[in-house]
C-alpha cells in the first residue's frame, strides 16, 4: 500500500530537484515518442537538443526565443505568487505588438534613435491596458480573471488580423496580410556580427534582476507573497487584495506587451497575423518550471527556447512534425506537476493495511 | 417562415458541442474539482473521432473513440490532481497545452481530408412535419444524446443517492471522508465523465458541425464551456439555456457575415462570442453572494485525508 504523508516542512532538496527530474522524464518519454513515430531516438534527440547549439548563430537564436519567454514568465510568476491567474499573456503580447508596431508605422520615414525605446514603452502600455480589463472586471465585478484574460486573447488575435488585412495592410505587399517592413531606425540593434541576437536579451536579463529585487527586497513583493501563501493573514495585516490584483495584472500585462513590442521590432520587423508561436502560453510552463523564481525562470526560458528551435531543427533534419514541440512542452509541465508531490509529501510504503 | 427551420437547426448544431463540454464540466465541478483542460480534451476527442471515422468509416466507433480519448486525457488529470495532489489550475492548463500539441501531431496527416457528416435521423412521417419536423426529428444522434445526458445528469445529481454523495464530496470532502465515502474514487469518476463529455463535444465538432480536422478547431469552445458552468450557477437546466444562447449568438454572427454586410469587418463579428462570454461572466459574477451560495464549496482545493 503506497501512502502519501505530508511533510512538516517543504523539502528544499526536492524543490530544486523536481525541475531536473521533470526534464529527464520528458527526454526519456521523448525518446519513446520518437521511436513510436518511427525515428531513431538517439538521432532525433540529437537533432532536437544538441544540433541547434553547435554554432554561435544557434546560440543567438536561443536568446531570441528565450527573451520573450523570460520576460513574460517573470510577469506571470509575480501574479501566480499572489494566486492571480493571468492566462491571457498571449493576448497582452499581441496588443503590445500592435501598439509598438503601430508606432513604427506612424513614424515611418521619420525614425530616430528615440523610436525603439518609444515603441517598447508603447508595447508595455498596450499590454498593461489589455490586462487592466480583467483586473477591473475582477476587482469591480468579481469576474474570473482566468476566463476573461483568455477570452481577450482571442479578441486580440482578431484585432491584429483585422489591422493587417485592413487599414495597416502593406499596399505593395501583393495582397499578403501584413504591414510594410518597419524602417531601419525602428528596429532593435543587434549585438554581434553573425548572430541575430539583439538588445532584447539584455532587457530580459535586466527584467530578471528587477523582478528579483521586487520580490526579495520590496514591500509590495512581500505583500504579494503573503497574499498568495495565507490570504487571511494578508487580510489581518491590512494588505489590500484589490491592489495586489491590479498591481500583478498590470505588471504581467506590461511585461507581456514589452515582449510583443520586442518581437516585432526585433526578429520580425513588421506586423503579421501570427507574431508569436504561443509564447504567452509557453511562458506559463516557464514560470512553473522556474519555480516562480526570477533566476529559475531565466534557466527555464533557455530550456523552452531550446524546445522551439530544437523542434525547427528536427523538422529540417529529420522531417519530424513541428507539433512535437507542443507535446514536449505539455509533457514537461505534466512531469513537473507530478513530481512536485515530493516537495510537500513523503511517499511511504505500508506493508499491511491499517485496521480501520 | 421558410428560414425558421434552417436557423433552428444551425443553432442546435452550434450549441451541441458547448452543451456536452459544459454538462461534463458541471459534474466535475460539483464534485469539487476544477478541470481547466476542457479545451485540450475537446481537441483530443475531435482528432481521434475524426481519424477513426476516416480509417474505419464507422461513425459509432468514431464517437465512442472520441469520448474514450477525452476520458483517457482526463485520467491523466485525475492521476496528477487526485493521486499526486498537484495544483488543479496548473494541471488543467497543462492538459490544454498538451492536448493542443498532441491533437496537432496526431491529426497532421488528416488536415484537408474530406469526411461525410454524421447521418441525420429521418423518421417517416414525423421528420416531414413542416418546420418542427426536421428540428425535432431530423438531427443526428449526438444532438439527442446531449439532451439525454443533460437530463440524466440533472436526475442523477438531484434525485439519486449517488448524486447527493457526489455533491456532498464537492461541498465538504473532509466530512464526506469522515462518514466513509471514497472521496478520491468519486472525484475520479466525475473527472472521467467530464473528460468523456468534452471528448464527445469534440467528436461532434469534427464529425458533424464541420466534418473535417483543423488544428485548434475548437477555437476556445472549451473555455466558453467553462464560463457557461459559472453562467449556469452550476445548474444543469441553465447550462442548456446558456449553451443555446451561445449557439444562437454564434449563428447570428455567422449569418451577418454570410449576408456579406461589409460595413462590419468579419474579424469584429468573430469577436462576438468571446466578448459575450466576458459580458455574461461579469453579469453573473457581479453578485458575489450568489456565486458563493451556488459554487461547490471545495472547488479547486486539493483533498488529502490528513487535512
Amino acid at each position: 500500500m503506497i501512502a502519501l504523508e505530508r511533510r512538516p516542512n517543504t523539502s528544499r532538496f526536492w524543490l530544486y530537484a523536481t525541475p531536473l527530474l521533470a526534464v529527464i522524464l520528458t527526454v526519456l518519454s521523448g525518446a519513446i515518442l520518437f521511436t513510436v513515430l518511427g525515428f531513431d531516438p538517439i538521432e532525433a534527440l540529437t537533432a532536437y537538443f544538441i544540433s541547434p547549439l553547435r554554432d554561435s548563430y544557434g546560440l543567438g537564436e536561443l536568446t531570441i526565443k528565450a527573451t520573450p519567454l523570460a520576460i513574460i514568465a517573470i510577469g506571470l510568476a509575480i501574479g501566480f505568487r499572489a494566486n492571480v491567474w493571468n492566462i491571457g499573456a498571449e493576448g497582452q503580447l499581441t496588443l503590445g505588438a500592435i501598439t509598438g508596431g503601430g508606432l513604427a508605422l506612424l513614424f515611418y520615414g521619420a525614425e530616430g534613435p528615440w523610436l525603439p525605446p518609444l515603441m517598447l514603452v508603447g508595447g508595455m502600455l498596450g499590454g498593461a491596458v489589455w490586462a487592466a480589463i480583467p483586473a477591473f472586471l475582477r476587482t469591480r465585478f468579481n469576474a474570473n480573471e482566468i476566463l476573461v484574460s483568455l477570452m481577450l486573447t482571442y479578441v486580440a488575435g482578431l484585432l491584429l488580423s483585422y489591422l493587417v488585412t485592413g487599414p495597416w495592410k502593406d499596399p505593395m505587399g501583393f495582397g499578403f496580410p501584413r504591414t510594410r517592413m518597419f524602417g531601419e531606425g525602428a528596429l532593435l540593434p543587434t549585438l554581434f556580427a553573425g548572430s541575430r541576437m539583439h538588445i532584447g536579451f539584455p532587457i530580459a536579463l535586466a527584467t530578471v534582476a528587477g523582478a528579483w529585487f521586487l520580490i526579495a527586497r520590496s514591500f509590495i513583493g512581500f505583500q504579494i507573497k503573503v497574499v498568495g501563501l495565507t490570504p487571511p493573514a494578508a487580510g489581518y495585516a491590512g494588505f489590500s487584495n484589490k491592489r495586489i490584483i491590479w498591481a500583478t495584472l498590470l505588471c504581467s500585462g506590461a511585461l507581456a506587451g514589452l515582449a510583443g513590442a520586442i518581437e516585432v521590432s526585433g526578429p520580425i520587423g513588421q506586423l503579421t497575423p501570427s507574431i508569436s508561436p504561443g509564447y504567452g502560453f509557453t511562458a506559463i510552463i516557464v514560470a512553473f518550471l522556474g519555480r516562480l523564481h526570477p533566476l529559475g525562470i531565466l534557466c527555464a526560458a533557455m530550456l523552452m527556447a531550446l524546445s522551439y528551435i530544437g523542434g525547427e531543427s528536427a523538422q529540417i533534419e529529420l522531417g519530424l512534425p513541428l507539433a512535437v514541440t507542443g507535446v514536449f512542452q505539455g509533457m514537461l509541465l505534466f512531469f513537473l506537476l507530478a513530481s512536485d508531490v515530493l516537495v510537500h509529501y513523503r511517499i511511504r510504503l505500508r506493508l499491511t493495511r491499517e485496521a480501520v | 417562415m421558410d428560414l425558421l427551420a434552417p436557423i433552428m437547426i444551425s443553432i442546435i448544431a452550434a450549441s451541441t458541442p458547448l452543451l456536452f463540454a459544459a454538462i461534463g464540466e458541471l459534474v466535475v465541478e460539483k464534485s469539487g474539482v476544477l478541470n481547466l483542460g476542457v479545451e485540450g480534451m475537446m481537441l483530443g476527442g475531435a482528432v481521434i473521432a475524426f481519424i477513426v471515422s476516416v480509417e474505419t468509416g464507422n461513425s459509432t466507433l468514431a464517437v465512442v473513440a472520441g469520448a474514450a480519448m477525452g476520458a483517457v486525457m482526463a485520467s491523466l488529470f485525475a492521476l496528477l490532481t487526485l493521486g499526486l495532489l498537484a495544483n488543479q489550475v496548473a494541471t488543467g492548463l497543462a492538459l490544454t497545452l498538451f492536448g493542443i500539441g498532441l491533437s496537432a501531431l496526431l491529426g497532421q496527416g488528416y488536415v484537408g481530408t474530406p469526411l461525410k457528416a454524421l447521418p441525420k435521423l429521418s423518421i417517416t412521417g414525423l421528420s416531414d412535419i413542416p418546420i418542427l419536423g426536421l428540428v425535432l426529428f431530423g438531427q443526428d444522434v449526438l444532438v439527442y444524446l446531449s439532451f439525454l445526458v443533460t437530463g440524466g445528469v440533472a436526475w442523477f445529481l438531484y434525485r439519486t443517492r449517488g448524486g447527493l454523495i457526489l455533491r456532498s464530496v464537492g461541498e465538504n470532502p473532509q466530512a464526506a471522508h469522515a462518514i466513509g465515502f471514497p472521496v478520491i474514487r468519486i472525484r475520479l469518476f466525475a473527472v472521467l465523465f467530464g473528460g468523456a463529455m468534452a471528448g464527445l463535444g469534440g467528436a461532434y465538432l469534427s464529425l458533424s458541425y464541420t466534418p473535417m480536422w483543423a488544428e485548434e478547431m475548437s477555437a476556445g469552445r472549451g473555455w466558453i464551456a467553462l464560463a457557461l458552468v459559472v453562467f449556469a450557477t452550476w445548474r444543469p437546466g441553465r447550462v442548456v439555456v446558456g449553451a443555446y444562447l451561445f449557439g444562437g449568438l454564434t449563428l447570428a454572427q455567422l449569418h451577418l457575415q454570410g449576408m456579406g454586410s461589409t460595413a462590419i469587418p468579419s474579424q469584429f463579428l468573430n469577436m462576438v462570442p468571446y466578448i459575450a462570454t466576458i459580458v455574461v461572466l461579469v453579469l453573473i459574477s457581479r453578485d458575489a453572494t450568489r456565486i458563493r451560495m451556488n459554487a461547490p464549496a471545495s472547488i479547486g482545493k486539493v483533498f488529502h485525508p490528513d487535512g
